[in-house]
């Protein structure tokens, strides 16, 4: 067992720096500008992201699964571990990163380490949604902007009532927000030990089932909330006053914009849907929630005139495609090279 | 969720009943001049009456209110320009107060050559404050017509100037008006009633600056 735990650790790690992150793509607007208290925030937050990731977090692992299925737990291990580390590194040197490229980069490391195909209709779906996920939640929250503008100018709402409206608001889409961030970016957390998960299915009181992908989730889902508690506060602090200096209202409009982006990438019921009623549906893929962040914030700047795109940052986003999966890449490389010829640990069968 | 409501409209209905009595007051400051002219103080001292208790009644209001948006942590975002802009329009009220009040202690004598202007200029003064106060309605219910209240407010403040400036050329191009001592009392009681004109010219400047942050 302790073994077990040993190697998930890498995935439990992604999970908590995912949670201390990307947490604040969804909440931090609201606590950064006072609207909801962080303890509010964070227990919200918490639930969801583990309702998320347990209800709807298949979808987009199934597709990470295709791409390569790393079918040892060391080889897992070292893949999340590279991710990881690729995060904390990128971070560090102040890069844009996303966990979502990382752990793509990684897989195809392990893909090359075990001479195993890269399946390039897979990944081909993966790069393209990087483009389509922040154009799209820029598309999303330019037309919300319209929307939500002209239904404010008929209402008449008093600004102290909307004020109460806004926070409602904000509580549900941050709500919603947390569950597509379990249902979608627990793939990059818990994906690569799927084909390995050490658990087996359990019945609980009789009356639910959880199988042991689902006590993986469960297990990541706990991490990332762990990771909302102990270390989102001064991450939703700095993004809500001084990265995206938002009001209210376009707080609203950006979560909920990126919230429905992350959902449409995750939610399987919501693709079978589309697909039944012959509409345009998108692969279950996991993607970067920071982007789709500023991919909506870049829409309000659209809406309003058109001069607040920032170059240098979609610039940095689009560097980040290449620098992320490749330096993942390169260190799930090494590092199973490593676990295989110093640690004598079987990486791939 | 009830409890939340029930507070959210009582601070509603607060700001409102306040905007209502700066309102009132701009009226009431039009009869009070009117009546001063015409030689009737003992409706005068009640209008200044009234005025006083409606002052006395906004600062209560605004003391309850921006307790109330402290306490109740409301619109944590546009709290500071809510708070200024009560406080501002406040200013509003107790001009009108103090120039009451100096006609009252000192007493000016205006000759009937005068009183046409004079109302004149009261008017434009009233009409400056009540479109200040639809200003300031706008900017908490339909920002969307803030500017042009506010665009009225800025025509009758200049409206005003130019009443004031019209007693002032008439008073010192003639020697109808008696000797300089009095002539300058005359243009200081202008200038106080022109006075709060610029104060309702002062608030819109600041609720146009707050409607732009207040835009989505």
């Amino acid at each position: 067992m302790l073994t077990i735990l040993f190697f998930l650790s890498s995935g439990l790690f992604l999970g908590w720096s995912l949670g201390a992150n990307d947490a604040a793509n969804v909440f931090g607007t609201a606590v950064g500008t006072n609207m909801i208290r962080f303890r509010t925030a964070a227990l919200i937050g918490s639930i969801f992201v583990i309702l998320g990731a347990v209800i709807s977090g298949a979808g987009a692992s199934h597709t990470l699964g295709k791409l390569g299925a790393v079918n040892a737990l060391p080889g897992s291990f070292s893949v999340a571990f590279s991710a990881a580390f690729t995060v904390y590194w990128m971070t560090r040197l102040k890069l844009p990163v996303s966990t979502s490229q990382a752990i793509v980069g990684a897989i195809i490391g392990w893909n090359f380490f075990s001479g195993n195909p890269t399946d390039t209709e897979s990944l081909t779906k993966i790069v393209s949604t990087w483009i389509i996920c922040p154009l799209l939640s820029a598309l999303f929250s330019f037309v919300l902007y319209f929307l939500i503008k002209s239904i404010l100018k008929r209402s008449r709402i008093h600004i102290i009532r909307l004020d109460s409206y806004t926070r409602i608001a904000l509580i549900l889409t941050g709500a919603f927000g947390a569950y597509s961030l379990g249902a979608n970016n627990i793939a990059n957390v818990m994906g690569v030990f799927i084909p390995v998960s050490p658990f087996r299915d359990i019945r609980i009181l009789n009356s639910f089932d959880l199988s042991s992908v689902q006590i993986l989730f469960l297990l990541g889902g706990l991490a990332i909330s762990l990771g909302i508690i102990t270390y989102s506060k001064r991450v939703m602090k700095t993004v809500g006053n001084s990265i995206f200096k938002l009001s209210p209202v376009t707080a609203f409009i950006v979560v909920l914009s990126s919230s429905l982006v992350l959902f449409l990438f995750a939610s399987q019921g919501l693709k079978l849907w589309l697909q039944t009623n012959h509409l345009p549906s998108l692969p279950l893929v996991p993607v970067s929630s920071s982007q789709a962040v500023v991919g909506a914030v870049l829409g309000i700047g659209l809406a309003k005139s058109g001069r607040n795109i920032h170059v240098v940052t979609m610039a940095k986003i689009a560097f980040g495609w290449i620098t992320t999966p490749l330096t993942a890449c390169l260190i799930s490389y090494l590092l199973l090279f490593v676990m295989q010829n110093l640690f004598m640990q079987t990486v791939f069968y | 969720m009830g409890i939340f409501s029930n507070k959210v409209a009582m601070m509603e209905a607060e700001i409102e009943a306040m905007l209502d009595e700066i309102s009132q007051s701009g009226m009431i400051f039009v009869a009070a001049i009117r009546e001063y002219l015409q030689g009737d103080t003992d409706k005068f001292l009640d209008r200044l009456k009234t005025i006083m208790d409606l002052e006395s009644d906004v600062d209560d209001k605004r003391r309850e209110i921006r307790y109330k948006l402290y306490t109740q942590m409301l619109i944590p975002e546009s709290r500071g320009d809510v708070l200024s802009l009560l406080e501002n329009i406040d200013n509003v009220i107790d001009a009108i107060k103090d120039v009451l009040n100096q006609f009252e202690i000192e007493r000016p004598d205006i000759p009937d050559s005068l009183h046409k202007e004079f109302n004149e200029l009261a008017r434009a003064s009233n009409e400056a404050v009540s479109y200040t106060v639809k200003a300031a309605r706008s900017f908490f219910k339909e920002i969307h017509l803030i500017n042009d209240y506010i665009n009225k407010t800025y025509f009758y403040e200049h409206e005003a100037d130019i009443c004031e400036s019209t007693i002032k050329r008439k008073v010192f191009s003639s020697d109808d008006y008696g000797d300089l001592a009095q002539k300058m009392h005359i243009r200081d009681f202008a200038e106080h009633i022109a006075g709060i004109s610029d104060e309702a010219e002062d608030v819109c400047e600041r609720l146009s600056v707050a409607a732009i942050k207040r835009s989505i």
